[in-house]
């Protein structure tokens, strides 16, 4: 019986969460075991908050229940925060930690800059928070459309998933268009080729 | 490939592809959408596949394709059967020849419709059976089940999914049996990729007065004849159809079954009776804590199956109803209790245990489950798995920024709100809304859109405001999709009857909030097949409405055309025409700022709300990354520190 995955990808519309969601339930598919996913998405634009869930094992429901997620990837530090409740206790939270700014900072006076976020993630007693620098490995590797790889590779890295690198390589060739395969493979190498 | 990820909405598609569906039809609204578009996506041009003016046009259409014996499908969202009510009240008597489902998807939450409303109501109000799945696999076969029982009791068939079912996705073999659900596959044979399925051939249209033409003598024996299809349908689907079953979590179905018949009589003390995606969060709740507990699974809830509801009942002590939205499942395990003089305890959401408005979950399954467990239950081992949050944490949260839904950087729809704000200043006036991205403009800065109600009611709840407040500028602002869909009855009713109100038509080219589906307006069919735009100009022309067209990106021209509109009486309209932004890419360049030209006056952030307008470093910049060049901004500022980036 294939092990059980609870997984929230979580951050806001337009940063490729979705696609972040699918290319681990190709590896679970690839490898012919079961998987469900969900997305909590509100009435949602752009630059609204997303969360992907993904579940792997035998799942019955396809919304992880609330501290039954082993991994948070989150594209940026206050999202990370609105779904710690999901987080199971020594679960691992991959974070980018470069803030996006609500669409309405400008327009309400809002000053964000996620450090407040990451400082309390930080000090959770019971998880295991890897802090990624998306953007910078994103601008190494070409596009800053790359960030979901980013986060991917690095959970993979860091043994949060119970998946490969190869196998994530392999969904990024099945699952991606051909003209970004390299691009985002490039930042795969980027990501286990450093300190993260 | 054995196995497929499928959306909820994909499994349902290709379920009524694998079932030799005909004729497919529907108006777009999440969640149901990408039904009717996985099938256009699939077909092999045998189907005939349209998106409908509006819910009423699909299901009449449908309805006469299955009169002439075609399988036919009709999609749409829950609201949607409100406007479809009509022909489906009065189809429940007529019958159909050829099988004809309708797939209405509902929105527990809500997470993007007007009401929380129940379609399992809707069924039995129409006294036209209803299937909930749980899951996307048990979607693919249920809409094959559909249609057979359709054609078995000549009656339409409603399926329906919920948003956790629609927009899920899961495994599910399409060849071979299921993958997650087990109920039984109809096509065992096929497999997805397989191009070919047997095809179903409509006998054809066959005349017929006594059969196919609506009297109230007819009516009065066609209700008879309906209420004894239910009973029948109850009683077929009462045993062996295995979304209608009970088990016993933690059990494989053969323990399970042997467990509830040695049991039954000494009576469990508890039992959950549950339908829809509800089952699958009793499932982990029970799997979470551990208890093995009798369930009775409803997938048809109208008619409901009352004998197997009885087998269930006269098992347990307390019975809990875990659905979402109304409590239909509770309401008729309470009828049988009352019918059968059991005394048995129901619990749900009429006794308060569960909340009435918002979706279901594991959450609050478990909560209830360990409530009730004092005395009832054994819930050993239950308590660590349980509550495993580790939101317990020392240290309080920080308060995080909120992300609401605002219109897109570059959308035209802030320049037509903009250019009637503007033009209007302080005199009295009402702006009536309606269903679409542009409901958006109600948020600040724009604070443009005082009522909202259903699709089409802009245009004819301004003339009872402007009726009422004679001194009260009327404006309703409608898109090009629910215009077509209904706002033009609206119009005619302003003329004919001589209201005072300014129509503002807001057209996109599309229909944008459900995902950019094609549109009279915009002639793409989804067969391929394009014909001529149906122009809004010469339909408003007809009617006798006085108009102007006007690009809502040329702020001075949009103005004026409302200022003149203001300025005439009657029935006059403003269409603003400027494409979607995903409709067409960008043709300028993102808008220049120059520091040194801007006095930091803010005008631009404080009255358009662009997101692509940001502060950096305390002062105004233009996130090019979002920036569309759609240049309202430029012809905003005071100072020219904004200016237009020019051609792309």
């Amino acid at each position: 019986m294939s092990k059980s995955l609870n997984c929230i990808i979580c951050g806001v519309g337009g940063q490729g969460n979705v696609l972040a969601s699918r290319l681990i339930a190709q590896v679970l598919l690839s490898r012919n075991e079961h998987v469900k996913t969900a997305e909590t998405i509100g009435m949602a634009q752009r630059g609204g908050s997303v969360a992907s869930h993904v579940r792997g094992g035998r799942p019955q429901s396809p919304l992880v229940p609330k501290g039954h997620a082993d991994t948070l990837i989150a594209f940026e530090p206050g999202e990370a925060v609105r779904c710690i409740d999901y987080l199971a206790p020594g679960g691992t939270i991959i974070v980018n930690t470069q803030a996006s700014q609500p669409p309405t900072a400008a327009l309400h006076d809002i000053e964000y800059d996620g450090s407040e976020a990451l400082n309390y993630l930080r000090k959770l007693p019971d998880a295991n928070v890897i802090e990624v620098d998306g953007s910078r490995i994103c601008e190494e590797a070409g596009s800053a459309k790359a960030l979901n790889i980013v986060l991917l590779a690095a959970a993979v890295k860091n043994e949060a998933l119970g998946i490969s690198r190869e196998e994530l390589e392999e969904a990024i060739r099945e699952r991606v268009k051909p003209a970004y395969h390299e691009m985002n493979l490039r930042a795969v190498e980027l990501v286990f080729s450093e300190d993260v | 490939m054995p196995v497929k990820l499928l959306m909820g909405n994909e499994a349902i598609g290709l379920g009524a592809i694998h079932a030799g569906v005909n004729f497919v039809s529907g108006y777009p609204g999440t969640p149901s959408t990408e039904v009717l578009e996985t099938i256009a996506k699939n077909n092999d041009g045998s189907i005939h596949v349209e998106w409908s003016t509006n819910e009423k046009a699909a299901l009449e259409a449908a309805a006469g394709a299955a009169y002439a014996g075609a399988r036919a499908l009709v999609t749409m969202k829950q609201v949607g059967l409100n406007v479809a009510s009509d022909p489906l009240m009065t189809l429940s008597y007529i019958g159909v020849e050829g099988g004809l489902v309708i797939v209405v998807a509902d929105d527990p939450g809500p997470i993007s419709s007007q009401t929380e409303q129940d379609t399992r109501n809707f069924a039995q109000f129409a006294k036209v059976p209803i299937l909930d799945p749980a899951s996307p696999g048990e979607a693919y076969g249920m809409v094959q089940d559909a249609f057979e029982l359709s054609e078995k009791h000549q009656t339409p068939v409603i399926v329906r999914p919920t948003t956790r079912v629609s927009h899920a996705c899961g495994t599910i073999k399409t060849r071979g049996g299921f993958a997650d659900c087990g109920a039984d596959f109809k096509n065992a044979e096929l497999d997805d990729d397989d191009a070919s399925w047997p095809k179903h051939v409509p006998s054809g249209f066959v005349k017929d007065t006594q059969r196919w033409v609506v009297f109230p003598r007819t009516s009065f024996l066609n209700h008879g004849k309906v209420e004894r299809r239910a009973a029948d349908i109850a009683a077929e689907y009462s045993h062996g159809y295995r979304p209608n079953r009970i088990e016993i979590s933690g059990l494989n179905h053969r323990e399970g079954m042997q467990a509830f018949t040695e049991h039954a009589q000494d009576r469990f003390p508890l039992g959950i009776a549950c339908g829809g995606v509800s089952y699958h969060y009793v499932m982990e709740a029970l799997d979470i804590l551990g208890l093995h507990v009798p369930v009775l699974k409803i997938g048809m809830t109208y008619p409901f199956p009352a004998q197997l509801a009885d087998t269930f009942l006269d098992a347990v002590d307390t019975a809990l109803c875990v659905e979402e939205l109304d409590p239909c499942i509770e309401r008729e395990l309470i009828l049988r209790c009352g019918t059968r003089a059991t005394h048995r305890f129901i619990r749900g959401k009429l006794d308060g245990t569960f909340a009435f408005a918002g979706e279901q979950s594991v959450e609050a399954i478990c909560a209830a489950l360990s409530e009730l467990a004092e005395g009832a239950i054994d819930v050993a081992g239950a308590e660590a798995n349980g509550k495993r949050s580790s939101a317990s944490v020392s240290h309080p949260a920080p308060e995080l920024p909120p992300r609401p839904p605002v219109l897109c950087a570059g959308c035209p729809h802030r320049a037509s709100f903009y250019a009637v704000k503007r033009a209007v200043g302080k005199q009295r006036a009402v702006f009536c809304g309606d269903i679409g991205c542009y409901t958006l403009g109600n948020a600040a800065p724009l604070d443009m859109v005082d009522t909202c109600l259903c699709m089409g009611a802009d245009i004819t709840v301004a003339q009872g405001i402007k009726a009422v407040e004679p001194d009260t500028l009327a404006f309703s602002f409608i898109g090009d999709s629910t215009f077509f869909a209904s706002g033009i009855t609206g119009v005619i009713n302003a003329v004919y009857n001589k209201h005072d109100i300014i129509v503002c038509i807001l057209d996109n080219s599309t229909t944008a909030m459900t995902g950019h589906q094609p549109h009279p307006g915009t002639g793409h069919t989804m067969m391929g097949i394009d014909g001529a735009a149906m122009s809004i100009p010469r339909i408003l022309d007809a009617i006798g409405v006085d108009y102007v067209t006007v690009n809502p990106l040329d702020l001075h021209a949009a103005q004026t055309a409302v200022r003149e509109a203001i300025a005439k009486t009657g029935v006059r309209a403003i269409i603003f025409k400027s494409p979607c932004i995903y409709v067409e890419p960008p043709k300028h360049l993102p808008a220049n700022f120059d520091i040194d030209s801007c006095i930091d006056c803010r005008a631009c952030i404080k009255q358009i709300g662009c997101p692509a307008l940001i502060v950096e470093d305390k002062h105004v910049a233009v996130d090019a990354s979002l920036c569309y060049g759609c240049e309202l901004c430029c012809q905003i500022c005071p100072t020219d520190a904004l200016t237009r980036g020019g051609a792309r």
